[in-house]
C-alpha cells in the first residue's frame, strides 16, 4: 500500500482526481450526442481508467471519496463518515 | 439513482468572508436562473424525451447540474461563516440573516424564494429543448452578471468561471439534442404537434 501522509500531497492527488473526473464529466456529455466517434472513445476510455485508479489509490491513502471506495480501506472503523465534506474549512468541522 | 463523491466538481476554497456577495451569488443557487432550477428542470423533462440521445442529455446535464448547486452553495457558505455581527448589519445580509442565520436556502438575489415555476416541463420535447437553450443562456448571463462585481477576488471568480464555460458546454449539447429529435420528425412540420403525445400518429412523424 502507498502511504502519504502530508496535507500536500493528499491534495495533489484530489487535485490530480478532480482534473480527471472532470474529463470523463465533459467527454460524458460530448460521447452522448456522438456516441460513433472513435477519437472521443478511446479519450474516455484513457481517463475513465485514470480516474479509477486514482480514487482506488485515494480510499487505500486517506479514506474513501465515494462508497464503493470504502472496501478499500483498513481496519475495523467507518471510514466513510471520517472523510471531511468538501465545504469544510481545513482542519475545522466548518 | 445516484452515488455521491466527497469532493466537488471544481474546488472552492474562499478564506475571506463577504455577506454582500453572497447575497449576490445565492442567486445561483435558488433564483430564477439557478442551479436547482437547472437541475430540476432536467431531470423532470426527461422522462418525454421521445429519443434516448435526448433523455441522456438531460439525465446527464441534469445530473452535472447537482454538482454545480453544491458548488455555489459551497460558495454562499463560505462567504458567510465567521461573518461578524457588524458586517451582517452593514452589508445588507440583516433580512436574510434574521430568517436562515447563515444556513443555505433557496433564494434569489433579490429575496423571491425557490419555486418550481422557475422552470417548465411541457411534455413537449421540442418547447422543452428550447427552453433549455434559453435557460443555459441566461444562466449563463447571470454568472458575467456576478464576474463583473467579482473580477478582482480570485478565490470567488475562480469557480464561478468555472460554472460559466459549462453553461455554454450545456448550450452546445441541448442544440445537438434537439437537432436528434427535429431528425426524427417531419421537416415540413416541426412545430405543429407535441412529438411525445402525439406519437405513434399517422399525420407527421417521418416513417422509418
Amino acid at each position: 500500500m502507498m502511504y502519504r501522509s502530508q496535507t500536500d500531497s493528499r491534495e495533489k492527488l484530489l487535485q490530480e482526481i478532480n482534473e480527471v473526473s472532470f474529463a470523463v464529466d465533459d467527454i460524458l456529455l460530448y460521447l452522448d450526442t456522438h456516441p460513433c466517434c472513435e477519437k472521443a472513445l478511446a479519450y474516455y476510455r484513457e481517463h475513465a481508467e485514470r480516474r479509477k485508479k486514482l480514487m482506488k489509490e485515494y480510499a487505500e491513502c486517506y479514506g474513501p471519496l465515494t462508497i464503493d471506495d470504502a472496501i478499500e480501506t483498513d481496519g475495523n472503523t467507518w471510514k466513510w463518515i471520517e472523510q471531511p465534506f468538501p465545504w469544510e474549512k481545513e482542519g475545522g468541522c466548518r | 439513482m445516484w452515488n455521491y463523491e466527497k469532493r466537488l466538481q471544481y474546488p472552492v476554497n474562499i478564506k475571506t468572508p463577504n455577506a454582500k456577495i453572497a447575497q449576490y451569488i445565492m442567486s445561483q443557487y435558488g433564483g430564477p436562473d439557478g442551479e436547482i432550477g437547472a437541475s430540476m428542470r432536467y431531470l423532470s423533462q426527461r422522462f418525454s424525451m421521445p429519443n434516448r440521445m435526448a433523455a441522456a442529455v438531460l439525465n446527464d446535464v441534469g445530473t452535472e447540474e447537482l454538482a454545480h448547486l453544491e458548488m455555489v452553495s459551497t460558495i454562499v457558505h463560505q462567504l458567510t461563516r465567521d461573518l461578524s455581527m457588524e458586517e451582517i448589519e452593514k452589508s445588507g445580509f440583516g433580512p436574510y440573516y434574521i430568517d436562515h442565520t447563515v444556513g443555505i436556502w433557496p433564494q434569489a438575489a433579490g429575496g423571491i424564494p425557490f419555486n418550481a415555476c422557475e422552470f417548465q416541463s411541457k411534455g413537449d420535447p421540442i418547447t422543452d429543448l428550447f427552453e433549455n437553450l434559453a435557460a443555459e443562456q441566461k444562466a449563463r448571463a447571470t454568472y458575467d452578471n456576478i464576474l463583473r462585481v467579482v473580477r478582482d477576488i480570485p478565490e470567488i471568480a475562480d469557480p464561478i468561471r468555472f460554472l460559466r464555460a459549462r453553461e455554454v458546454v450545456h448550450f452546445q449539447r441541448f442544440g445537438e439534442a434537439l437537432r436528434s429529435v427535429q431528425e426524427q420528425l417531419d421537416a415540413k412540420n416541426f412545430y405543429a404537434f407535441n412529438p411525445s403525445f402525439d406519437c405513434p400518429c399517422e399525420a407527421s412523424c417521418k416513417k422509418e
